[in-house]
């Protein structure tokens, strides 16, 4: 008599298949041991394909639909368990393909009960019966064919053989061996080593590691991990796996298996091997030491596993790499591409094996970190990155410092002549094309300020427009500004916008310290350019005359001429050469959020057809009206309700004139343009929108004095949000600023406390907190909110708005919207620049640039 | 809004009776969109003005749906910052049928005989935006017996390179009934303006025939002014078949149609000529799987989906807005399953790699190359001849050493380009003496030439070169074809 059963174990990640003929208990057992939605059953696919369980006419459309739903899951990674009766091979095979295809492990647990404990459990059923020779003949068939489940490729079998055990018996779910998420580091992943000891215990000191210590430890409890390939074809493979096996032990170091390994392990457990490669070396190394050491190395290579997935599911490392698809599964493939990658036989003119491309096409979430293919640098592709820079063939071995993603690397001398070239890996991908998949339809983009951020469909596909037809190359456009809110609406009587507002969003946000600067009336642009056309190929992969774009904010060019672009970014670049900042950045390319002037140089046909004309329009009405009011009025007409309001409606369309007028000058070619740059976005190694918005101003203002009359300064006020003073002293500022032009306000406040724009009529302040990216209670605080003039608040509300019985209904407006929109085309900006910086490929860039320009295709009232 | 009638005709404030408003007082009317007044700035037995002014509300006309929004737009900032409350516009033809609604129709209970008098009438339009300037206005009015006066308003006189703007002040003087100088303005201060109206509604073409009366029918201006007036196709037909009906004489008209579309039938012939070449050298790449990139509206996506020799035809736009008329003109709704799954319609652009376009037997690149600005001309290179790589590839463009012979249709097309369409037009480069306002750039025959070699040259393909259209012998025809074969090679 076998023992009776107590515990199944079933993996996390599995598909599970009942058998039994109907009756054994098998939805029973299932109900009590596995959530509702882990079950997929015939009975139930039945009742949803054909609205009855029993019917069995359905049986086979309800079988397909249980497969689909199986294979959905399994693609997906959930357990699943399979409730029908699956007595025959032949129903139970296609379920263990579905675990194949999706490299999950197949368990099954056969319901092996009495034939009469089944005929009688269908008796008393009330809803159905099943013909009783059926139920006889399924007992029957399964007791013929349940011994060879383990050949029809279910990894473990549990078989229940009576009431008593069906009762008792436990459910455990047993983790993955790759599943050690809850293990967060930090690391320290070190490529392969091929027994190159002495570097890898200068690589372990340069990392910080205790090398004096036995087994070596770092102090702040860090800990190693290897990608495979500890031996073979160096001098000191035997050391290197007792460091390597002592840190295992001791829990200070994780270790995966590397096809080395695996054929080491191999040719120790007496299997026939081709010895090359390097194995013999490992293997005249062993000889020479003691049965108990080579014991333990048999021991140790025999644990090892074929990949892990680490730091809650951030990092995963398999000696080779690994799609995502194959992350946490399990199965023979999935070793053998861990540990081998992808090959279909084909091999190099060095007679290496040709490996498919992987990494190039990988979008997965998780970093993967490999090494077995020797590059010359290690370098991230995709979120992926190959720490093999071939310490045995003279290179380097490297280290990449996890989460900081630092690559600390040891030189190596050449201990063993490599068959091939160091090369990168051939690319399936072309390093700077994009493909349509990167963003056409639903897209999901991961954003280190606001988590993962949807972009949909329907976005996508007004993005698409713009950006292959009026953009210019996306290799250039590595950054689109983010729109921007307005302040809560005023309740003043006589005002839309007000600073307090927007001081008390701040405050509320709990930020301190905020920054106002001048908005400028003029055309948003972002300068994107390198030092010279070299850089630009070099960093962009891409360059023209101007070795640069001027870009509006859809990313379109800023002047239609390829001529004023150049001539412009010359001028700004001799100045930042002018000012060192190519040395101080330790850059040879920036890009730079600016504001050109005038507003007429870019929007001239906008103001002309609208601006000007309801300007030319309304002066001409009311004046004539005027005129015909007051020769009424002279031979006595009552005109005069009509006659009173037709001269306050003048004095508005006066101050709208003038209003519009003021962001009007004439240019000729460049003379006449000027750029406010108010922020240095980026530079090679740093997204420098971090940092704070002072650094950012004064290094605008010493670019100026080398701007030969270009570069224009930003005014601004810093505010402690807690001083009353420095809040009124803003206040006063964007008051006087922004007043209409002859009011007398602006020369007033002369005295000292303006400068710059006091002369009135500005369009207004932008506020910002002094620290840019800022995290509230309730998410990412605005980057921004702009607090708009009065008077220039008629170009866009209309020349009579500020009428009271106009603007009690233009107060009903609405910025949540908004607001949404300008946070998370922040967040998309920032990531885009991140990626850049950290040199991804262009289309993760490109993403999060295509998704700015997506977001602004949401409708939103364009007068926020 | 303003509009000043006058009479100079002894007694001239018999004005009053005509127009039902009393000299000496105010009347205020609401229209809905604002408020209206009348009042009389003069009236003596000599001379005697009516003035009629609407106070329009602003922000009402901009919140309400529908209102002066262009449909199916983006939303611009135009809604509030507005000419409707300042311009004389349709809106201004309704604050006068709402005021002078008695006037219009004719009736005047109290003094009967003054209806049919016609009198020396004034009338003033400080501010009347006019499509198509001074021209339009005589065009209109002169034919109907008015002395025209009239001048540009400046933009902005502080920027006087900005030249004149669309307003025109207009002073009209002649001896007419009221009535009938009413219905004239009632009819052609919209057809001026040429914009969308306040006011869209079925019952338009009643309301301009009935206005429009006897005189409208022997305008010369007739067609032009029923266009204008119905801005939308299908009304402005139905009211020139109503009008024919009403006018005898029609012989002339039609010839004049006939000349018009002979002027438009030199460029259709030229499309005609390219999707017919395009058609064959398909055909002689032996059809199959074909994929056209760039299919615009689908006009060739039609013809390829009836050639014999074409298995399934897939059309690539980026524009969704030409892949969904393209469906209509294909009328893949009416499809069945299977013929609609051998013709796709997919939005795409040639500047991204994109595996759907792999595996096809011909892709047709017609008329697209143009598009594609040249700093990304090698993208749309590698995408094509190394991505989506089908054994043969036809592709077309202009050839600019032709544009000489268009200089008809570039002039007009120009003009027609200034009109509606405000997209984009502040981004695009100024190269007027390109046949389309989005073309980055035209080729001459040596351009193209060079470029085609070194495409065969970095991709291994073979090209023959030829031309559609025809052939001058200074300049080559009006388009060039290159017909790329993919080499056995690769």
């Amino acid at each position: 008599m076998r023992e009776a059963l107590k515990t199944i174990e079933v993996p996390a990640v599995g598909l599970v298949v009942l058998c039994g003929a109907s009756g054994s208990g098998k939805s029973t057992f299932a109900a009590r041991h596995f959530a509702p939605t882990e079950v997929v059953s015939s009975d139930q696919c039945r009742a949803l394909v054909g609205d009855d369980e029993t019917d069995q006419s359905v049986t086979a459309t309800a079988f397909e639909l249980m497969h689909d739903i199986i294979d959905k899951r399994l693609e997906l990674g959930r357990f699943t368990v399979v409730d029908a009766t699956s007595v025959k091979p032949e129903d139970r095979r296609s379920f263990v393909e579905l675990a194949r295809k999706w490299d999950v492990l197949a368990s099954a647990i056969v319901f092996d009960l009495p034939l009469s404990v089944c005929l009688e459990r269908n008796d008393i059923r009330a809803d159905r019966q099943t013909p009783r020779h059926a139920i006889e003949r399924q007992h029957k068939t399964l007791r013929r064919t349940a011994r060879k489940l383990r050949k029809e490729g279910f990894g473990r079998t549990y078989t229940i053989g009576s009431v008593a055990e069906l009762d008792a018996v436990e459910v455990v779910r047993t983790r993955m061996w790759t599943d050690r998420r809850a293990e967060t580091g930090p690391f320290d992943i070190i490529g392969d080593v091929h027994g190159c000891h002495t570097e890898l215990i200068a690589l372990l000191a340069q990392l910080g590691y205790d090398t004096e210590a036995r087994p070596i430890a770092h102090p702040d409890g860090r800990q190693a991990v290897f990608l495979g390939d500890l031996v073979d074809r160096g001098p000191g493979v035997t050391e290197v796996l007792e460091t390597v096996m002592d840190m295992v032990d001791a829990g200070t170091a994780l270790c995966i298996l590397g096809n080395h390994e695996n054929k080491l392990s191999r040719a120790l457990a007496g299997r026939n091997v081709t010895r090359s490669h390097g194995l013999v070396e490992s293997l005249e190394q062993l000889e020479a030491r003691s049965p108990e050491f080579r014991e333990r190395v048999v021991g140790f290579l025999d644990g090892l596993i074929s990949h892990y997935i680490l730091d809650g599911g951030d990092l995963v490392v398999a000696h080779a790499g690994l799609p995502e698809r194959y992350h946490g599964r399990a199965s023979g493939r999935v070793r053998s591409l861990a540990i081998y990658g992808d090959t279909d036989g084909e091999t190099d003119e060095f007679g290496f094996p040709i490996r498919y491309p992987w990494a190039e096409e990988y979008r997965g979430k998780a970093a993967v970190v490999y090494g077995h293919t020797p590059v010359p640098a290690a370098e991230w592709v995709n979120n992926t990155i190959c720490l093999d820079t071939g310490s045995v063939f003279g290179g380097a071995l490297t280290a990449l410092r996890w989460p900081e993603r630092e690559l600390v690397s040891v030189d190596a001398p050449e201990y063993y002549a490599p068959t091939r070239p160091l090369v990168a890996e051939s690319a399936e991908r072309p390093p700077l094309l994009l493909d349509v998949e990167d963003v056409l339809g639903k897209h999901y983009i991961e954003t280190g300020l606001m988590g993962r951020l949807t972009v949909d469909a329907e976005r996508s596909t007004a993005a698409l427009e713009v950006m292959s037809r009026f953009a210019v190359d996306p290799r250039w456009l590595v950054y689109l500004p983010p729109t921007m809110a307005p302040v809560a609406t005023s309740d003043r009587p006589d005002l839309l916008e007000h600073p307090d507002e927007a001081f008390a969003y701040f405050a509320k946000a709990g930020v301190s310290s905020v920054v106002c600067e001048e908005k400028h009336m003029g055309s948003r642009a972002v300068l994107i350019f390198a030092r010279d056309g070299d850089a630009a190929q070099r960093r962009f992969g891409i360059t023209n005359d101007a070795a640069g774009v001027i870009v509006t904010r859809t990313g379109r060019p800023f002047f239609p001429d390829a001529t004023r672009t150049g001539a412009l970014l010359d001028r700004v670049r001799s100045a930042v050469s002018a000012a060192g900042w190519w040395d101080a950045l330790g850059t040879d390319w920036l890009v730079i959020d600016a504001e050109i002037l005038p507003w007429s140089a870019k929007a001239t046909e906008l103001l002309q057809r609208q601006y000007a004309a309801t300007g030319a329009a309304a002066t001409a009405a009311l004046a004539a009206a005027g005129d015909l009011l007051a020769a009424a009025a002279g031979r006595g007409v009552d005109v005069a309700g009509i006659a009173e309001r037709t001269t306050v409606r003048q004095g508005h369309v006066s101050r709208y004139v003038d209003a519009y007028r003021q962001y009007c000058w004439e240019v000729d070619g460049l003379d006449g343009i000027e750029v406010a740059p108010f922020q240095i976005l980026a530079a090679e190694g740093e997204v420098l929108a971090r940092r704070p918005h002072r650094w950012h101003l004064e290094q605008i203002d010493a670019l100026i004095e080398h701007g030969a009359g270009v570069i224009r300064r930003t005014e601004r006020r810093f505010v402690d949000l807690a001083d009353a003073e420095q809040v009124a002293e803003a206040t006063a500022w964007w008051t006087a600023s922004t007043a209409p032009a002859g009011d007398g306000t602006g020369d007033r406040l002369a005295g000292g406390i303006t400068d710059g724009i006091a002369e009135g009529i500005g369009e207004g302040m932008v506020v910002k907190p002094a620290d840019p990216i800022v995290r509230g209670e309730r998410g990412l605080v605005l980057p921004g909110v702009k607090c708009r003039g009065a008077e220039y608040l008629r170009i866009i509300y209309g020349p009579e708005y500020l009428e009271p019985q106009h603007l009690e209904r233009l107060r009903q407006r609405s910025l949540g919207r908004k607001s949404s929109l300008a946070r998370r085309e922040f967040a998309l900006g920032i990531e885009a620049l991140e990626r850049f910086v950290d040199r991804q490929h262009l289309y993760r860039v490109h993403q999060c640039v295509f998704g700015v320009l997506a977001l602004e295709s949401e409708p939103v009232d364009p007068r926020l | 809004m303003l509009l000043s009638l006058t009479s100079t005709t002894t007694d001239a404030t018999d004005l009053g009776f005509v127009l039902h408003k009393h000299p000496e007082r105010v009347r205020s009317v609401d229209v809905g969109f604002g408020r209206a007044h009348v009042w009389y700035p003069e009236a003596t037995t000599e001379r005697c003005t009516a003035t009629l002014f609407v106070e329009v509300d602003p922000v009402a006309l901009s919140r309400k749906p529908g209102g002066t929004r262009k449909s199916g737009g983006a939303a611009t900032l135009e809604p509030y910052v507005n000419d409707r409350p300042y311009a004389a516009s349709s809106m201004l033809s309704v604050a006068l049928g709402r005021l002078f609604g008695s006037a219009l129709a004719g009736n005047c209970a109290s003094r009967p005989e003054l209806v049919d008098r016609a009198l020396t009438l004034e009338i003033e339009l400080p501010v009347v935006p006019v499509r198509g300037g001074e021209a339009v206005v005589r065009r209109l009015f002169e034919p109907l017996g008015w002395a025209v006066d009239c001048h540009a308003l400046p933009l902005d006189e502080a920027f006087p390179r900005w030249g004149a703007s669309r307003y025109v002040s207009v002073t009209l003087a002649g001896d007419h009934t009221v009535q009938r100088a009413l219905q004239h303005l009632f009819v052609l201060l919209p057809v001026l303006d040429d914009k969308k109206h306040y006011w869209i509604g079925d019952d338009e073409v009643d309301k301009l025939l009935r206005r429009g009366g006897d005189w409208l029918p022997t305008h010369p201006e007739a067609e032009f002014i029923t266009r204008r007036y119905l801005r939308f196709g299908g009304l402005a037909r139905e009211a020139l078949v109503r009008l024919a009906e009403a006018n005898e004489d029609s012989d002339e008209r039609d010839e004049s149609n006939d000349a018009a579309e002979a002027e438009v039938e030199r460029p259709l012939s030229l499309n005609d000529a390219r999707t017919e070449a395009v058609l064959t050298a398909v055909t002689d790449a032996g059809g199959g799987r074909v994929v056209d990139l760039g299919c615009g509206e689908g006009r060739l996506l039609a013809r390829l989906v009836a050639t014999p020799t074409v298995a399934e035809v897939t059309g690539v736009d980026v524009s969704v807005r030409a892949l969904e008329r393209a469906a209509k003109r294909l009328r893949v709704d009416d499809m069945s399953e299977r013929r609609r799954e051998s013709a796709n319609l997919i939005q795409g652009a040639l500047t991204y790699d994109d595996a759907r376009l792999r595996g096809f037997d011909v892709a047709t690149v017609v008329e697209v190359v143009e598009h594609i600005d040249l700093e990304r001309l090698d993208t749309f290179e590698q995408v094509l001849f190394e991505r989506v790589a089908p054994p043969t590839i036809v592709l077309t463009t202009p050839n600019r050493e032709y544009n000489v012979h268009f200089e008809r249709l570039r002039a007009d097309k120009g003009d027609a380009d200034k009109g509606d369409d405000d997209k984009g037009g502040a981004d695009r480069g100024g190269a007027h003496d390109l046949r389309h306002g989005d073309h980055r750039f035209e080729w001459t025959r040596a351009e193209f030439a060079a470029w085609v070699a070194g495409v065969t040259d970095r991709r291994g393909y073979r090209a023959t070169i030829s031309g559609i259209g025809p052939e001058d012998p200074d300049t080559g025809p009006p388009t060039q074809m290159a017909v790329f074969t993919r080499g056995v090679d690769r």
